[in-house]
């Protein structure tokens, strides 16, 4: 175990597994709607920087197998992270299953999976400002019937470009997910985004 | 919807236990039954209220032995295992791991854990709590290996027959 274990000071999931499933099914129902916004982390107390939604996905998706990269903007919550999730977050963002992050990354830079195995690419958890308001973006692919207009506040002013590059990787690529307080929402590596 | 946290507790400190009274305490609660914890417990002012961080949770551990100093490691069997971490309002966070599925020892365990990092508790808690939980259980092994010595079979005397 870590030697840091007495540095955290606070509680996480009340209920592991009723809170851990409410989580999962979340970003699940955001996954299969690109845009739509989807809560997670009602009642829960992270330590600063993270918001509930984004401990709350974190807490969900990552366990003592999976590969974590914390990006030094979210290094504070690092003692937290290690202590519920039981893993030590790898310095090495290029190899990562889980980036989680506030400020967009260079998306080449993170693990696109390869044509064989495209699931072995990563995850990428942003914590923007806000969601459901700020400029707006039209996205449109596979779970949406009509192309659909997303808002965030807080992702870069190219945002919409450096996507395109990702989503030219297709089948390969990175899935992102957005939070903002206890509120979510994924953009998988299928969906186009244009600005609205 | 997150609520503000209630005013805020002091911040977590380090207990000025050393290492290994930490781990004799905790062993020694880890060995307790909830039972006698909290029979133990009687005798002092009660323990600061603690925030639950984590668990109790029951889950597995694999036991691993070995077979001789130079045999290889092999899975010994999976034995159940308890743990539980709070946080006093005074500061100190409690780790409990305790055998078994009895959350309520692991969450005494925890709060005794996080009780006796704090020096301004811990003469009262070790004198009341440990060193008699402590006490009876070296006096339940030793009663035990009486037991078990009463039954040992002495070769040493067939041999000297043989030789005499």
């Amino acid at each position: 175990m870590s030697p840091t274990l007495s540095n955290i000071d606070l509680p996480g999931f009340a209920d592991p597994v009723a809170q851990a499933q409410a989580s999962f099914r979340a970003l699940l129902d955001a996954m299969a709607r690109p845009g739509t916004i989807a809560t997670a982390g009602q009642g829960l107390t992270p330590p600063a920087p993270l918001d509930p939604a984004t401990a709350a996905v974190l807490l969900t998706l990552v366990d003592g197998d999976a590969r974590l990269h914390l990006t030094p903007d979210c290094a504070a919550a690092r003692d937290w992270l290690v202590f519920h999730c039981g893993t030590t977050p790898c310095d090495d963002s290029a190899s990562a299953g889980f980036v989680a992050t506030r400020t967009m990354p260079d998306l080449a830079h993170l693990a696109t999976g390869t044509d064989e195995a495209p699931e072995s690419s990563a995850t990428l958890v942003l914590q923007v400002l806000a969601l459901g308001s700020g400029p707006a973006f039209r996205l449109a692919g596979p779970g949406l019937k009509a192309p659909a207009i997303f808002r965030a506040e807080g992702l870069p002013p190219d945002f919409a470009a450096r996507w395109a590059a990702n989503h030219a990787l297709f089948p390969r690529g990175i899935d992102l997910v957005l939070c903002a307080g206890t509120a979510l929402a994924a953009i998988p590596r299928s969906i186009t985004v244009t600005e609205a | 919807m997150t609520k503000p946290p209630a005013p805020s507790p002091p911040p977590v400190q380090e207990g000025s236990a050393t290492v290994a009274a930490r781990q004799r305490w905790m062993s020694v609660l880890a060995r307790a039954s909830a039972q006698s914890i909290a029979t133990r417990l009687e005798n002092v002012p009660p323990l600061p209220a603690c925030t639950v961080l984590r668990g109790p949770e029951s889950g597995l551990v694999m036991l691993r032995g070995r077979a001789g100093g130079g045999g290889g490691p092999f899975n010994l069997g999976e034995m159940s295992v308890t743990r539980c971490t709070v946080r006093s309002d005074t500061g100190f966070v409690g780790h409990a791991y305790v055998q078994g599925r009895d959350a309520r020892q692991a969450r005494l365990a925890a709060e005794i854990d996080a009780a006796l990092q704090d020096p301004a508790r811990h003469d009262e808690l070790a004198r009341a709590v440990i060193d008699p939980l402590a006490e009876a259980q070296t006096a339940a092994r030793d009663s035990k290996a009486a037991k078990a010595a009463a039954t040992r079979v002495q070769f040493f005397t067939m041999a000297t027959m043989r030789t005499s």
